[in-house]
C-alpha cells in the first residue's frame, strides 16, 4: 500500500478517534478481520452454497440420483436435466448434489477424526516428553512415510471397499500431521508459568494437558482441520476416479469423475465430468480461502 | 515461655544437576550444576532473600524446594508448625520431602506455594480467573462450586481486587493486577511458605512498590514465610530479613540484610553491591568492575568458583574450595565462604 | 514552544521540537508521543526515563525513522546538526538514500536484547564489516582490520578469533559489546541506546556503562540513553527527560530533576523505589492506580487520575514552563512540589 493511501486511511481513523466515535465494541477482533478479508468472505459464500445445496438436495431436484433410465442416456444439459445424464441415464445434477453429501462427509469426517486422534496423542506425548514422546514420534513418522495409495490398495484388498473403510484409511494416513502440530504447540505451551503453577498445586497430568493447555493450542489446529478437509476431498476424488475409493454404487464427486477415464467421454460428453470437476475445485478453493482467512485473522501485523 | 526462632524448612547439601546431552544417541556429556551443595535453614515468619545473577541457581533452588524440579541429591525437611503446641520441649514434627512420591507430596503442596515472575504467562488466557483458580481448590477439598466462589472472592479482596473480577479474562487486567491474582492463587490454599520467584521484577517500577507493600501486609496478616528470589539487591534490602547471596549454585554469603551491607565479607557480594546503580546523587561508590563474564554452570572453575573474576584472588583460591563458615559480627550471625576473611569462624 | 539555551546552541547534536507520533493499529489511533521536545548535546548523555507505555522507545524509533508501517510522524521537527549543516530528519523518506546514509554512520542505535539484535546466521565480523563497507570507502582488508580494532576497543578478548565467530558463541555481555562495536564502527555523532542493559546481569551492566562513559569522553559522542531505572539515571545522566504517557513531564540536568523534582510523577517515582543503602527503614510510597490504557487516555494532564495534587485545572493539558535555564516542567502545580521538597 502506498504511503499516500496509508496517509488517507490514517487521517480518517484519526478524525474518528478524536471525535470519540471509535472504541465502543470490544467485539471479536479476529472475527472482524475475517469479515473484512474479501477472499475469505468469497470462500465462505461459495462453501456455504455448495454445502447447503448438498444438504437440501431433495428440495432442489426431483430426480433420484441412482435411478437408471436407459431411454435417456448421454443427454446433453437441458431444462429437464440441468447437467444432462450419464451412460445409464442417471441425472448428473442430482448425482452431484447427493454426491456432495458423501464427499463432504468423507472430507470433513476424516479431517475431524484424524485431528481427534492426532491431538489426543500429540498433546499427551508433547507434555510428558521422554520415551513416550520419542516412541509416538517414531510411530507417527512410520505412518506418515507410507504412501497413501499403497495403504489404500493394501487395505482394500484385505477388508474390501466401503465408505467407512475409506474414512479409516484417511485417518490412518492423516493423524500424523495433526499429531506433530499439536505436539509442537504443546512443547512451547508447557513451559508457560500457569502450567507450572498447576503442577505446584498437584493437579494431575491429564487434567493439565487436556483441560488447561489444549484450549490454547486449538487455534492452529482448527485452521489445519479446514485445510485437511480440502485435502481429503481431493484425495477421495482421486481415489474414486481410479475406482479405488468409495464403491461405485454410492454417488460421490469422485465416482462421478470416474467415467472420465474414458477418452471418448472426455471428448464428447463434457457435462459428465466438467461440472463436477468445477464443483470440486470451487469447494476446495473456498475451503483454502477460509483457512487462509482464519490464519490471517490471527496475525496481529495485518491491518485489521 | 518463649520460643526461639522456629524453623519451617531445612535444606541439607542440596544438589540439582541437569544432564547435558549431545550426539546422535543423546548421550550425557556433562552436567549443568545448577544447585551444587546448598545448606539453608528458613525460619518461620521471616523473609529470606535469595540473591544472585543469572546462572547462580536461585530459581532452581526455589523450585527444587517445592519439588517442581527434582533434586539430584540432598535433603529437604519440612518442620510442622508449633503454634498450637504448648510444650516447648516436644520435638517438632519433621517430615522429609525429598523422597516422596507425587501422591505422598500432595498434602504439602498446599503448605508450600510459589508466585511467578511473568504476569503475562502466569495465568491461562483461555480461562476466566475463576476457572484458573478453581482447580487448585478442588485439589484441596473444596467440593462445591459455591464454596469455591466464596473462597476465591475472599482471596481476591485480600489482594485489593474486586470479587467480580473472577469472571473476567486475564487479558482484561494490567501487569500489576495479574501479579496480584497470581499472589491470590498462591494464597487460596492457605500456605505457610511462599517462594516469590522474581515476583516483582517484571513489573513497572511504580507498581513494584504496590505489590511489595501487599506482600508485606499479607505476611503480617497471615503469618507467612517468604523465600524471596530476586536479582535486585535494592528490593531485597528493603523487604528481606536475611539475605543469601548465590554464585554458581552455592551460597557464598548469608546474613541479615543490614549486616550484609554494613559488613560485607565476600568479594562477590562487594562487587555486586558496588555495581548496582543507585538512585541517589549523594551516594557515589567506587565501583568494583568485575572482569569477564558470569561463567557457565557446566564447567565451573576449580577451587573457589569465583576466583577468575575476583580482584583479591590468591593461589590458594585457585585450588582449594572454600566452605561456608559461621561468623559472629556485631552480634549477628553472618555466614561466608571465602579464604580471605579476617574474622575467626564460630564453631558449633 | 520551549526556550532553547542560547549558550549551548553550538554544541547541539539533535533538536526535537513538538514531536508527535501516532500509531494506527486495529483501526484505532494511538497517540504514542503527543508533543515532545528536547535537545541532545555533544559529549553529554541524555537519559529518557519512564515506565512501559510512556513512549520512550517510540521516540528513539522516530528519530531513526524505524517506525512500523502502521504509524507516522504527525507533527513536529527533528533537526540533526551534522558537519554539513542542519538536516530535517522528519522530512526525509524513511528508506530513502539520505536517511540510510545517516542511519548507522551518523546516528546509531543499540537495542535492548542482544540475543535477538544480532543475526544468528552470520558471523559478528561479517555484520560489523557490512556496516563499514556500506558507509566507508575502506577495502576488504582494511575493513577486517578495523573490525578487529573495534572489538578490541570494546573490551572483547581475543578479537582476532572472535571476529569469525557467530553470535551464539558470544555471551550476553559480549554480544552487547559487539552491538556497541557495530554502532560505533562509523564514529557516529549520536548514539541511541534503548534499555541496553536491562537484559544483562548487574555486574555486566557495570562493565557496559564504563564502556559507554569512555566512548563519550574519548569520542565526544552524544548519547541518548533510554531506561526505566532511576539508578542508571543517577549514575550516567548529564541531562534527564522524564516521560509519562507520551509527554515529557519534566526535563533538566540530572541535579535539577533528581534533587529538586518539580513534577508530581517524578517525585512519586523517586519515592516509590527502594534505594540501596537506605536500609529497611526507608518508606516506599506506591503510586496509586495504574497506567491508563493507550486507547482510553485521560483528558488533559495524563497523570491527573493518579496524582495527589490534582485539581479541576488539571483537566486541561499544562503548558511547559521553565523553572530555570535548564529545568522545564509540565504541571500546573509545580511550585507546590518544589516547595515541599
Amino acid at each position: 500500500m502506498s504511503q499516500s493511501t496509508l496517509d488517507r486511511k490514517f487521517d480518517r481513523i484519526r478524525e474518528l478517534e478524536e471525535a470519540g466515535r471509535l472504541g465502543g465494541t470490544r467485539g471479536n477482533r479476529a472475527l472482524r478481520k475475517m469479515l473484512n478479508n474479501p477472499l475469505a468472505l468469497v470462500g465462505l459464500v461459495i462453501f456455504s452454497i455448495i454445502l447447503l445445496a448438498s444438504i437440501f438436495a431433495p428440495w432442489l431436484t426431483d430426480h433420484d440420483p441412482s435411478k437408471i433410465n436407459l431411454r435417456a442416456m448421454l443427454q446433453e444439459p437441458s431444462a429437464e436435466h440441468w447437467f444432462g445424464t450419464d451412460k445409464t441415464g442417471r441425472d448428473v445434477f442430482a448425482r452431484v448434489l447427493y454426491g456432495g453429501r458423501v464427499s463432504i462427509l468423507v472430507g470433513l469426517g476424516s479431517a475431524l477424526l484424524s485431528a481427534a486422534v492426532g491431538v489426543l496423542i500429540g498433546c499427551y506425548a508433547g507434555y510428558k516428553g521422554g520415551w513416550i514422546d520419542v516412541v509416538c514420534l517414531r510411530i507417527s513418522e512410520v505412518f506418515m512415510a507410507f504412501p497413501q495409495i499403497i495403504l489404500v490398495l493394501l487395505l482394500v484388498s484385505i477388508v474390501g471397499q466401503s465408505l467407512s473403510n475409506l474414512i479409516i484409511i484417511f485417518v490412518i494416513s492423516g493423524w500424523g500431521a495433526m499429531f506433530r502440530l499439536s505436539r509442537a504447540r504443546m512443547l512451547s505451551l508447557r513451559e508457560e508459568e500457569y502450567v507450572q503453577a498447576l503442577r505446584s498445586f498437584g493437579v494431575s497430568t491429564g487434567r493439565i494437558c487436556y483441560k488447561h493447555i489444549l484450549p490454547n493450542a486449538l487455534g492452529p489446529i482448527m485452521v489445519n482441520v479446514t485445510l485437511t478437509t480440502a485435502m481429503f476431498i481431493l484425495a477421495e476424488a482421486g481415489l474414486s476416479f481410479l475406482g479405488l475409493g468409495v464403491p461405485l454404487n454410492i454417488p460421490t464427486w469422485g465416482n462421478i469423475l470416474n467415467v472420465a477415464q474414458d477418452l471418448r467421454v472426455l471428448q464428447n460428453n463434457w457435462w459428465m465430468w466438467l461440472p463436477v470437476g468445477m464443483v470440486i475445485s470451487l469447494f476446495v478453493l473456498s475451503v483454502n480461502f477460509i483457512g487462509d482467512g482464519l490464519r490471517d485473522s490471527a496475525d496481529p501485523t495485518q491491518q485489521g | 515461655m518463649t520460643k526461639g526462632p522456629e524453623i519451617i524448612l531445612t535444606v541439607r547439601d542440596l544438589k540439582t544437576h541437569f544432564p547435558v546431552r549431545a550426539g546422535i544417541f543423546k548421550g550425557v556429556v556433562g552436567q549443568v550444576k545448577a544447585v551444587d551443595g546448598v545448606n539453608l535453614d528458613i525460619y518461620r515468619g521471616e523473609v529470606l532473600g535469595l540473591v544472585g545473577e543469572s546462572g547462580c541457581g536461585k530459581t532452581t533452588l526455589g523450585k527444587s524446594i517445592l519439588q517442581l524440579v527434582k533434586p539430584t541429591s540432598g535433603q529437604i525437611n519440612y518442620h510442622e508448625s508449633r503454634e498450637n503446641d504448648d510444650n516447648v520441649d516436644d520435638e517438632q514434627n519433621v517430615l522429609e520431602l525429598s523422597g516422596l512420591t507425587s501422591d505422598e507430596l500432595a498434602p504439602f503442596r498446599q503448605k508450600l506455594q510459589i508466585v511467578f515472575q511473568d504476569p503475562h504467562s502466569s495465568l491461562n488466557p483461555a480461562f476466566t480467573i475463576f476457572g484458573s483458580l478453581e482447580d487448585p481448590l478442588k485439589q484441596c477439598g473444596f467440593k462445591t462450586r459455591k464454596e469455591r466462589r466464596q473462597v476465591i472472592g475472599d482471596i481476591l479482596e485480600s489482594v485489593n481486587l474486586r470479587r467480580e473480577y473472577m469472571d473476567r479474562y486475564p487479558n482484561e487486567f494490567s501487569g500489576g493486577q495479574r501479579q496480584r491474582i497470581g499472589i491470590a492463587r498462591a494464597l487460596s490454599v492457605s500456605p505457610e511458605l511462599i517462594v516469590c520467584d522474581e515476583a516483582v521484577s517484571a513489573l513497572d517500577v511504580s507498581i513494584q512498590a504496590q505489590v511489595l507493600q501487599l506482600l508485606i501486609d499479607l505476611k503480617e496478616k497471615r503469618k507467612l514465610t517468604y523465600l524471596f528470589i530476586t536479582h535486585d539487591l535494592s528490593v531485597s534490602e528493603y523487604i528481606c530479613d536475611r539475605i543469601a547471596v548465590m554464585y554458581l549454585g552455592q551460597i557464598v554469603e548469608l546474613a541479615d540484610s543490614e549486616s550484609l551491607y554494613r559488613n560485607t565479607l565476600h568479594p562477590y557480594t562487594q562487587a555486586l553491591i558496588s555495581a548496582i546503580p543507585v538512585a541517589d546523587l549523594d551516594k557515589k561508590t567506587t565501583r568494583i568492575v568485575l572482569e569477564g563474564d558470569v561463567p557457565s554452570p557446566v564447567n565451573p572453575p576449580s577451587g573457589c568458583t569465583f576466583h577468575p573474576r575476583c580482584h583479591r584472588a590468591t593461589d590458594r583460591c585457585k585450588t582449594e574450595i572454600p566452605t561456608l563458615k559461621r561468623y559472629q559480627i556485631d552480634g549477628q550471625e553472618h555466614y561466608a565462604s571465602c579464604h580471605l576473611i579476617e574474622h575467626e569462624p564460630v564453631v558449633g | 514552544m520551549s526556550e532553547s539555551s542560547e549558550m549551548n546552541d553550538h554544541d547541539l547534536a539533535l533538536r526535537v521540537l513538538n514531536l508527535k507520533t501516532y500509531f494506527y493499529n486495529d483501526r484505532r489511533c494511538n497517540k504514542a508521543i503527543n508533543g515532545v521536545s528536547f535537545d541532545i548535546h555533544k559529549g553529554k548523555t541524555l537519559c529518557v526515563v519512564g515506565e512501559s507505555g510512556c513512549g520512550k522507545s517510540v521516540t528513539a524509533s522516530t528519530i531513526m525513522q524505524l517506525l512500523p508501517t502502521l504509524s507516522r510522524i504527525e507533527e513536529g521537527e527533528i533537526t540533526y546538526y551534522s558537519d554539513d549543516g542542519e538536516i530535517r530528519i522528519d522530512q526525509l523518506e524513511r528508506n530513502g538514500e539520505p536517511m540510510r546514509a545517516i542511519r548507522g554512520s551518523e546516528i546509531a542505535m543499540i537495542f535492548q536484547d542482544p540475543m535477538t539484535a544480532l543475526n544468528p546466521a552470520y558471523t559478528v565480523g561479517f555484520q560489523i564489516g557490512e556496516m563499514l563497507q556500506y558507509h566507508t570507502p575502506l577495502d576488504k582488508k582494511q575493513v577486517r582490520a578495523r573490525t578487529i580494532e573495534l572489538l578490541s576497543d570494546m573490551g572483547i578478548p581475543l578479537p582476532e578469533q572472535r571476529v569469525d565467530e557467530y553470535p551464539h558463541q558470544y555471551s550476553g555481555g559480549m554480544r552487547q559489546r559487539a552491538m556497541i562495536a557495530m554502532a560505533m564502527a562509523c564514529n557516529p555523532k549520536i548514539l541511541i541506546a534503548d534499555e541496553p542493559t536491562t537484559a544483562l546481569d548487574v555486574t555486566i551492566q557495570a562493565q557496559i556503562f564504563e564502556l559507554m562513559d569512555t566512548l563519550k569522553r574519548e569520542h565526544g559522542t552524544a548519547i541518548m540513553l533510554i531506561t526505566h531505572d532511576m539508578g542508571v539515571v543517577a549514575e550516567l545522566a548529564d541531562d534527564v527527560a522524564v516521560m509519562y504517557m507520551g509527554n515529557i513531564v519534566e526535563s533538566g540536568t540530572v541535579d535539577d530533576v533528581l534533587r529538586t523534582p518539580a513534577h508530581p510523577y517524578t517525585q512519586a517515582l523517586l519515592d516509590s523505589i527502594p534505594v540501596l543503602g537506605r536500609g529497611r527503614g526507608q518508606k516506599l510510597k506506591a503510586i496509586r492506580g495504574s497506567t491508563p490504557d493507550a486507547y482510553d487516555r485521560p483528558i488533559g494532564c495524563q497523570f491527573e487520575p493518579r496524582c495527589d495534587h490534582a485539581t479541576a485545572q488539571c483537566k486541561s493539558m499544562p503548558e511547559e514552563v521553565g523553572i530555570n535555564i535548564s529545568h522545564r516542567v509540565r504541571c500546573w502545580h509545580y511550585e507546590e512540589i518544589s516547595r515541599n521538597d
